[in-house]
């Protein structure tokens, strides 16, 4: 099994009455709230949590992209990335990842993961998600009807200029390119693995095993509202003829561990409340733009049952999440690494998935926290999970790198 | 209230349309708003007094051609022209309300000499950063038939299965979402069609009606429509009538309407 370790960079001071006195943390979030010079401390607290939790022996660290968002402070998770690449030395960077249809050109998309890739040695994992509705319809503006078409139109245009090795003119519908012909070409033959963020969309599933893509099931309800979802994407993997290899999916999940649960609750029972109260404070009004949702898998919600409580499941959100709800509903998973261990392996094959990936950090949980967080789980957590599924099953869906040999790292600077 | 006869319109390459008319007298032809068509309406019923009203469904409204495809201004432009050709209007006087009334604006600019006068309802297709138009959207549940109607019950109503059959309530519903889907393809994300530069194409006699409380749009908008149309142009407004104003107010729009007609 493959552990990635997760980071949203939640802005971590929202104020307490956030969820009273705000409609929402995303779109037409408060720039009052905002304070730079606190985000300096921020972003440099998240980057060496991710730099430390790939010392830790995480397979991965993932970062994502979101936009007037109070709960990821990455509208350009490449950025981060390029500064992870040179920072840290054998784990995987897995942007998770850009949002296809809000790139003009897309090929830029190939460009900058190809720089990612080249810059890292071969160690990029390119996520290309839709995008959420408040992120593209909204605080983008994009036509929700065409969001799709965009999409699925740039990740063949994508494709092709990591491909192809020639220039090569392009028209389609919406892009229209005279020369293809991307410099630099990513180290990764033919190209770097495809993951696809989704929220329970049959097309969605239908595309990923059509071009050999990783479905990443990204929700912050956890294993219990996830299992809905996961076998809806096998029993269609089934009916596609696609073999049930678990490291063709994976599944986001909150964990917090410590020594005992007592003293795990005590640690991470206020960061999953500030992360559940205030990040994941939505205002419904941005949640449905009119045809974001395809007419197919609006048809399919009404006829399935499965995909129907899968929707549920994702769009459900308690009204007051409180700390018991959290956790017995399995949103976040807390406990000694013992209990976090079972958990996992329980979720993983359960919902046969190969990639877990884990917010080790979240809401306004603080560096000491997520490093005590990262570095507990990965002495006492991962050992005991990390052999699942490699008896049986390969994972195609991992980058290929350069030998560690091959690979040169940064030159130390002169004091 | 009977209902209205009911036809096929043909479009150009084969996409077919129901055309909805009642009454009898000189042709009227309606483009409707924001929700489409799904039934017909008091305010066309009291037109058909005196008038024969036709209602073409444009493109993915109840009844409408295909709208998927229709990826620019032009192209929408285009279709609505398709749906007046295609229901045998040309010549007559066109109604459009709402984000009808932009596509009307468009056919009237298209083909002058096809529209003999002109009714704009509440037309969308103008956008002014100083006097933003509400975002019809993004509403919370239960807060757009209050933004666009006096009268929101009865939008309800009128947008709501009336069916105990599970699948007839999932095909409507399905219906009423694509009608939506449809008019943000064209109106997404301010309203702003880029009409403006067409209206001076308009050279026909036009009346604006302007429901005076109308909360989507302020009246400055009727103004601004005015002044860039080259044809001679009324204004009027309608007491106690939202941006739906023709729903609103069926009886005094339609004698708003049925006057600047008879002219």
């Amino acid at each position: 099994m493959k552990i990635c370790w997760f980071h949203l960079m939640p802005y971590t001071e929202l104020p307490e009455d956030f969820k009273e006195k705000h409609p929402g943390v995303w779109v037409e979030v408060d720039s009052s709230l905002f304070d730079p010079a606190r985000a300096h401390v921020m972003y440099n607290d998240f980057m060496d949590e991710l730099e430390y939790a790939g010392a830790q022996g995480f397979d991965a660290i993932c970062v994502n992209e979101h936009h007037s968002n109070g709960y990821g402070l990455m509208p350009s998770p490449n950025l981060i990335a390029s500064s992870l690449a040179r920072r840290t030395k054998d784990t995987m960077l897995c942007v998770m990842g850009n949002s296809l249809a809000l790139y003009n050109p897309p090929i830029r998309v190939a460009e900058e993961f190809a720089m990612i890739d080249v810059i890292s040695g071969g160690r990029m994992i390119a996520g290309f998600p839709v995008g959420t509705p408040m992120d593209t319809c909204y605080a983008y503006s994009q036509n929700p009807s065409l969001l799709r078409p965009r999409y699925y139109e740039a990740i063949d245009l994508i494709k092709r200029a990591w491909e192809e090795p020639k220039p090569f003119a392009y028209n389609g519908r919406f892009n229209q390119y005279r020369y293809v012909n991307i410099w630099p070409r990513p180290i990764q033959k033919p190209r770097p693995p495809v993951w696809v963020p989704g929220s329970g969309s049959v097309e969605t599933w239908r595309m990923c095993a059509e071009n050999d893509f990783v479905y990443a099931y990204l929700s912050y309800w956890g294993y219990k509202s996830g299992i809905q979802v996961m076998k809806g994407f096998w029993d269609e993997m089934k009916a596609m003829g696609v073999e049930p290899n678990p490291y063709h999916a994976g599944f986001l999940q909150a964990v917090g561990v410590a020594e005992t649960r007592a003293e795990a609750v005590k640690l991470y029972a206020e960061p999953a409340n500030y992360f559940y109260n205030r990040c994941l404070h939505l205002d419904p009004k941005f949640t449905q733009p009119p045809g974001y949702t395809s007419e197919a898998t609006v048809r399919a919600r009404l006829d399935s049952q499965i995909v129907k409580a899968a929707a549920q499941a994702t769009l459900a959100r308690p009204a007051n999440a409180e700390m018991d709800n959290i956790l017995e509903k399995g949103h976040v998973i807390i406990g000694s690494p013992d209990e976090v261990a079972d958990q996992l392996r329980e979720v993983a094959v359960n919902l046969n998935v190969g990639h877990l990936m884990l917010l080790l950090q979240f809401g306004n949980m603080s560096k000491e926290v997520t490093n005590y967080n990262t570095r507990l789980f990965a002495e006492k957590v991962m050992p005991q999970i990390h052999g699942l599924f490699d008896d049986k099953w390969e994972d195609h869906w991992w980058p290929k790198p350069m030998t560690a040999a091959e690979r040169v790292a940064p030159m130390a600077i002169p004091a | 209230m009977s209902a209205p006869d009911e036809r096929r319109g043909t479009a150009p390459g084969g996409g077919r349309f129901r055309v909805w008319e009642k009454g009898s007298g000189p042709r009227v032809g309606y483009f409707a708003g924001l929700l489409g068509l799904p039934r017909w309406l008091p305010f066309l019923d009291a037109l058909a007094r005196t008038r024969r009203v036709v209602a073409p469904s444009l493109p993915g409204t109840p009844g409408g051609a295909d709208w998927e495809d229709l990826d620019s201004h032009l192209d929408w432009a285009l279709a609505s022209g398709d749906a007046w050709f295609g229901a045998g209007l040309d010549g007559a006087d066109l109604i459009g309300a709402s984000a009808g009334g932009a596509l009307a604006a468009e056919v009237a600019a298209l083909w002058p000499r096809s529209v003999r006068r002109l009714v704009l309802i509440g037309p969308l297709g103008l956008f002014e950063p100083s006097d933003p138009i509400s975002d019809v959207f993004a509403q919370r549940p239960g807060a757009y038939a209050p933004l666009v109607s006096n009268r929101p019950a009865e939008v309800e109503a009128y947008v709501r299965a009336d069916s105990n059959d599970a699948n007839e309530v999932v095909e409507w519903d399905i219906a009423q979402q694509r009608t939506r889907n449809a008019a943000a393809r064209y109106l997404w994300p301010l309203g702003d069609t880029r009409v403006r530069r067409r209206l001076p194409r308009i050279t026909c006699p036009t009346l604006i009606i302007w429901g005076d409380d109308d909360r989507v749009m302020s009246r400055a908008y009727a103004t601004r429509f005015a002044e860039a149309i080259a044809g001679e142009v009324k204004i009027t407004l309608i007491a106690g009538a939202g941006h739906m104003a023709d729903f609103d107010q069926p009886q005094a729009v339609a004698e708003a309407v049925e006057a600047f007609l008879a002219r």
